[in-house]
């Protein structure tokens, strides 16, 4: 597996500099997915910048209300903060879907992110909870919401030299609920043929104040969707309320034919689940509230 | 429980002890094929076609050859012309040009992955950097996948000298069509015209990969003497040699092939794919050298199992009794002609007693790599159609599905559909365990379906040569040439110390290699513990012979008045019946008396009888999804006398699990340029230990006559039934009745909401 | 291009081996320090066969560096047993007939005893679930679950004061 350099600086602008000073330099986090393509051919990186030797990458912290999970923190440690998968059950469960226990071991939130696959687990869970990212680069620091990030598979919207440093969740809100279920032909170790993230607040008599509907797998990056939550949003998620949510996201879902699944499949699939996800989101919020 | 009537006492055989190699397997001290390493040892690597079909101009290699670290390229046009002889591979056969031109293209590639060229170099690193500076300059051909379209009168020819055999006359076009064979008897015809009921329908099935977890790899060193070693992981080290030495024109001595531990085969590795190549680049470079396949490789160029597509007519009269069947199956051959038609024709009716039929089976050629064996080759696809529609039939008539097997299940003494009589097999024994059992009566929930098959397999005896000998101390030392793929040195170890009657302790097993050993065919064909068993059984008898003529000699008495024991030699002669003689004391003169105490046994037996089983599969589908999910799983076996009971279970286990994959999920994908889209196990989408159920197993132990411990093959019979008995539970389970695998989400969903 | 050099503790012992910037751990440790018993079967974080336990998780091996390893802690197969003492797992695999061809088996005994070190009683559901990155062909899984629950029971006899 061809790559000139392996670094592994122990500071954001360390990594900045030799991320902006090699001509094709890439950030490791987990690797889960960047040694499988540069085996595979699809990626061969002169320079490998390992990102989890800087502080500011690694583990959960409290930010204000709300968290701060370290880039190059792996999914395992999500589960394990037991604050975190309290506010963010959806959150939590949709980046321990991803691949194996081997492979949560190893897996980010930040590598999930960037690496811009439009079946990412936990990017529709993130969307829906409202995250946003932090980022770092040549031009210093920015903050972007998370759905901002991937713009095709495969790519995203960084600038050469840029990565993330931390995905920020704001905190859930009494009578809040996240919730995030996908689609696989398997149990275990498959790529999402549907994914759908839903964050909806209820206040005291049930009714939903607040929603977001997020869609992955279904076009070429995951998908905030608004209609599906306003036809959410004043409701109590009657069934003409789910109905009219299943619409908006079957409605707005651009998806292909491929291995994993029909295009037809997925335009009917995206429905089912994201009125599953909204009653599971919805249970969690009244309990919440 | 179903313990037969004429239940012998054994005391190994029928018990679980620790396998001879398991230590060594459970702390990875193991040697595999990917794990040997010979000293000063090159890395080889092979580029391979990205196109499904192309004419192979030219190959340059001039720049990979230049690179620092190669130490040799070899191409097709190393290889050496052969013959067009029938080799046989396994269980199968293959023509040797094509065994040849599948380990490395010449004019023509054939599919994505089929070799091109081949590179040695003093690392890994360095043999991938010079595949890409070899220049292939590729005339790309249209492609054909699908059956019915290789079949079409336009479709692209993929060889211009294969005409459709089995055939008369033989047409005079070359055609992708490379086989037909048919077999029946009475008159299905008019039978069916009688019948009382019929159904018709088509079904398919995908190709699927064995799925074995290691991957193919071999070290070859050539030396300047002509002499080869090869170290290899295979069913059969013996037909690693001869193909090796067919294909490279070389003496079957002057190649010695050293069998490493197998980590999976299940008929995917009687073949060769690397083991030629290493050699010519040894041979070129004058060191050894290694090939190892990728995951990737593996899907793309070895042998999958061939998808089908089975059209089949069932008529039955108002009991139950199926009077007639007529059926036409195409099997993909890949790139080469196959002769799997063969068996799935002969094992399609075989569990069934059935007085009009016409099986027509076909092979046909298409740009996908050749199939292989995979478990009961043939068997899986066809029997899938026979027992779906014999469901339907059950359904029309409002039958117990067990009863209508019963009622058409074929007993000991009734002719199969060659007109052959049937041994002693236990299909009735089976199906009344299933109706007894307590899932074939337990309660479905909501959107669960109950489906039930049958299967059966022919199973084979075929050439072996055991070894047996005694160490001076009285151990016992067991020799075979029949590589473990699964636990057979345990079953070896255990018949040899029945024979014996010594202590399953005292036992210990090796796999010889080509030159230690006589010839031994492949481990496949659940042929091993049968056949190499009973060239074990036979040495060890030998052996008590032996002793029993030293005992006598000792004892200056007849050798027919020494009889053998637990005891060791024990004296029958009047006034001396109180001598014994230990096989500790006996193996002790070994070194100054009477010289060593050993025998050979080569066998290639007959009295070997089919295998039957009969699945019960529950499965819950999700209405809104699609999703089918097994829940509970039985898988009934007629498995003769278990030699070793948890390896048993485990073929039964394995067997049903991998139908299961078969019939849920598993697939060859391509994407439309002909070339494989899902080389991995991401999406190849085997069964993960989540998927499945604990699989509760039933062994029906109707002892084989023609074999001392009545031994009867067990690995292949399981994968039979679970294409059938997953189907038909989903189809109950969703309402409609689905007739192609596999049934993933989206068609099981697309069924179930047509109008959507 | 320039080799780096490693330095880690492998199965209690330091060790210490130079590698290429893009080779896997699990190249280094088949290649480089002759520990074999982890197995390549796809490369891709799909089969588990090539499970290590990194500084307390477990990890595909063909997924990570050999870089990376710098100054971890790492938990091979061949380390499972102490001397030649066979761990619970290791016995009740072979106790179970858990294994046929045993290519998968070292990753499901280092994937195992890492369950059973960190869940001390796992129902069968976790136990399937723990394992779905580990794939085996041979045994349908049956009877290496039955290994696992018999081992837990072992270990939580053991643990258990007299």
């Amino acid at each position: 597996m061809p790559s000139q350099a392996y670094h592994a600086p122990a500071t954001v602008d360390e990594a900045v500099a030799l991320l902006s000073g090699e001509p094709d330099a890439r950030p490791l986090a987990g690797g889960t997915d960047l040694i499988v393509q540069m085996k595979s051919g699809r990626n061969a990186p002169d320079a490998i910048v390992d990102l989890k030797h800087i502080a500011a990458l690694s583990g959960v912290h409290r930010n204000g209300d709300g968290f701060a999970i370290g880039a190059a923190t792996a999914c395992t440690a999500l589960k394990n903060d037991a604050a975190l998968a309290a506010a963010w059950p959806g959150v939590v469960e949709a980046a321990n879907l991803i691949g194996s226990v081997q492979v949560r071991n190893r897996a980010t939130m930040g590598g999930n992110l960037c690496n811009a696959s439009p079946a990412a687990d936990a990017v529709p869970a993130l969307v829906a909870a409202g995250a946003t990212c932090l980022i770092a680069g040549p031009a210093g620091e920015r903050e972007v919401p998370v759905e901002q990030i991937p713009i095709g598979p495969g790519h995203t919207s960084l600038a050469p030299g840029e990565f993330v440093v931390e995905i920020r969740l704001p905190g859930q809100v009494a009578g809040g609920g996240d919730a995030y279920l996908r689609s696989i032909p398997r149990t275990e170790m498959d790529i999402a043929v549907v994914g759908a993230g839903v964050n909806l607040v209820l206040d005291g008599s049930g009714t939903c104040t607040a929603a977001r509907v997020s869609i992955g797998a279904v076009a070429p990056t995951v998908l905030l969707v608004e209609d599906a939550a306003a036809a959410l949003i004043g409701s109590k998620l009657d069934d003409a309320a789910l109905d009219a949510m299943g619409k908006a996201v079957s409605a707005a879902c651009n998806p292909i034919d491929d291995k994993r699944g029909t295009k037809k499949y997925r335009i009917a699939m995206v429905a089912v689940l994201a009125r599953r996800t909204a009653l599971i989101a919805r249970e969690r919020a009244g309990a919440a509230s | 429980m179903n313990a037969p009537e004429s239940k012998r006492a054994f005391r190994y055989v029928g018990t679980r002890p620790v396998r001879p190699d398991g230590v060594e397997k459970v702390t990875g001290k193991a040697i595999y094929g990917p794990d040997y390493q010979a000293a000063n040892m090159l890395h080889g690597a092979i580029l391979r076609s990205p196109h499904a079909h192309a004419r192979v101009r030219s190959i340059d290699t001039k720049k990979a050859e230049a690179l620092t670290g190669v130490k040799a390229v070899v191409t097709g046009a190393d290889f050496p012309t052969t013959e067009h002889i029938i080799m046989a591979v396994g269980e199968s056969s293959s023509d040797l040009v094509h065994l040849s031109r599948n380990c490395m293209a010449q004019d023509k590639v054939l599919y994505d992955g089929h070799a091109v060229a081949a590179v040695a170099a003093t690392s890994d690193e360095i043999a991938r950097e010079a595949l890409d500076l070899i220049e292939v300059d590729y005339e790309v051909l249209p492609h054909v996948l699908g059956i019915e379209e290789a079949l079409a009168d336009d479709a692209p020819v993929l060889h211009d000298d294969v005409f459709t055999k089995g055939v008369n006359p033989t047409p005079d076009k070359p055609s992708n069509a490379a086989m037909r064979v048919e077999m029946g008897k009475g008159d299905p015809e008019k039978a069916m015209a009688d019948a009382d009921v019929t159904v018709s329908g088509r079904y398919t099935c995908e190709a699927v990969h064995q799925g074995y977890i290691e991957p193919h790899a071999c070290v070859s060193a050539w030396d300047s003497d002509g002499q080869v070693r090869i170290w290899a992981s295979s069913q059969g080290h013996f037909a690693v040699r001869s193909l090796t030495a067919k294909i490279l024109l070389i003496s079957e001595a002057d190649i010695r092939v050293t069998p490493l531990e197998i980590g999976g085969g299940f008929g995917g590795k009687t073949t060769i794919y690397l083991e030629p190549v290493a050699t010519l680049l040894s041979k070129k470079s004058g060191r050894p050298v290694r090939l190892a396949m990728s995951r990737a490789e593996v899907f793309r160029a070895s042998g999958p199992a061939p998808g089908a597509v089975i059209d089949i007519t069932m008529g039955a009269n108002k009991d139950g009794m199926i009077t007639a069947v007529d059926m036409e199956f195409k099997y993909h051959a890949g790139a080469y002609p196959a002769i799997t038609a063969h068996s799935g024709a002969s094992s399609a009716l075989s569990h069934y007693t059935i007085e009009n039929s016409r099986v027509i089976g076909w092979e046909v050629l298409c740009n996908r790599p050749g199939t292989k064996a995979y478990r009961a080759p043939g068997a899986p696809q066809s029997i899938y159609a026979v027992e779906c529609a014999l469901d339907e039939i059950a359904e029309k008539l409002g039958m117990d599905k067990i009863e209508i097997r019963l009622k058409n299940a074929a007993r000991p003494g009734d002719p199969n559909i060659m007109g052959i009589p049937q041994g002693e097999i236990g299909y009735v024994e089976c199906l009344e365990a299933a109706r007894d059992h307590p899932h074939w009566s337990a309660p479905l929930g909501p959107n669960q379906g109950r489906g039930i098959a049958g299967g059966a397999w022919g199973n084979y005896g075929g050439p072996s040569t055991a070894q047996v000998s005694i160490a001076e101390d009285g151990t016992v030392l067991v020799t075979t040439g029949s590589p473990d793929i699964g636990g057979s040195r345990a079953a070896m170890a255990m018949m040899a110390a029945e024979t014996l009657q010594v202590p399953y302790e005292k036992v210990r097993v090796a796999i010889a290699d080509t030159s230690s050993i006589g010839y031994s065919m492949v481990t496949g064909g659940s042929r091993t513990t049968f056949a190499t068993g009973l060239a074990v059984t036979n040495a060890s008898n030998e052996i008590i012979e032996n002793l029993k003529g030293r005992a006598a000699n000792i004892w200056e008495v007849n050798a027919s008045e020494v009889a053998w024991g637990e005891e060791g030699a024990v004296c029958l002669a009047e006034g001396k019946t109180d001598e014994t003689m230990s096989l500790a004391a006996l193996a002790a003169r070994t070194t100054f008396m009477v010289g060593a105490i050993g025998a050979e046994s080569s066998v290639n037996p007959g009295g070997f009888l089919p295998g039957v089983g009969v699945h019960i599969c529950d499965t819950e589908v999700d209405p809104e999804t699609g999703h089918a999910k097994v829940v509970r799983y039985t898988a009934i076996q007629d498995v003769g006398q278990p030699i070793h009971p948890d390896y048993v279970e485990g073929q039964m286990q394995g067997g049903a699990v991998q139908g299961i994959g078969w019939a849920l999920n598993e697939a060859y994908l391509y994407n439309d340029k002909g070339c494989l889209d899902n080389p991995g196990f991401l999406d190849y989408r085997m069964p993960v230990a989540s998927d499945v159920p604990m699989i509760d197993t039933v062994m029906v132990e109707k002892f084989n006559p023609g074999h001392p411990y009545g031994i009867k093959g067990v690995g292949e019979v399981p994968i039979v039934p679970p294409l059938g008995a997953v189907a038909c539970s989903v189809s109950e389970a969703a309402g409609v009745r689905m007739r192609d695998l596999p049934l993933t989400p989206d068609r099981v969903h697309e069924a179930m909401h047509p109008d959507d | 291009m320039s080799k780096i050099h490693v330095t880690t503790t492998i199965n209690g012992d330091e060790s210490e081996f130079l590698c290429t910037p893009g080779e896997t751990l699990l190249d280094a440790l088949r290649n480089r320090l002759g520990l074999t018993g982890s197995k390549e079967g796809c490369g891709s974080g799909d089969c588990g066969a090539c499970t290590v336990v990194m500084d307390g998780q477990m990890v595909c091996s063909c997924l990570v560096l050999a870089a990376e390893a710098q100054g971890t802690t790492i938990d091979t197969v061949e380390g499972v047993a102490e001397g030649s003492e066979l761990h619970p797992v290791q016995q009740k695999f072979l106790e179970r007939g858990a294994l046929q061809c045993g290519f998968c088996t070292p990753g499901f005994i280092v994937a195992s005893k890492a369950l059973l070190d960190h869940n001390p009683d796992p129902s069968e559901t976790e136990i399937r679930y723990w394992l779905a990155g580990n794939l085996c062909r041979c045994t349908g899984y049956d009877k290496i679950v039955r290994a696992v629950q018999d081992a837990a029971a072992e270990l939580r006899q053991e643990r258990t004061p007299a």
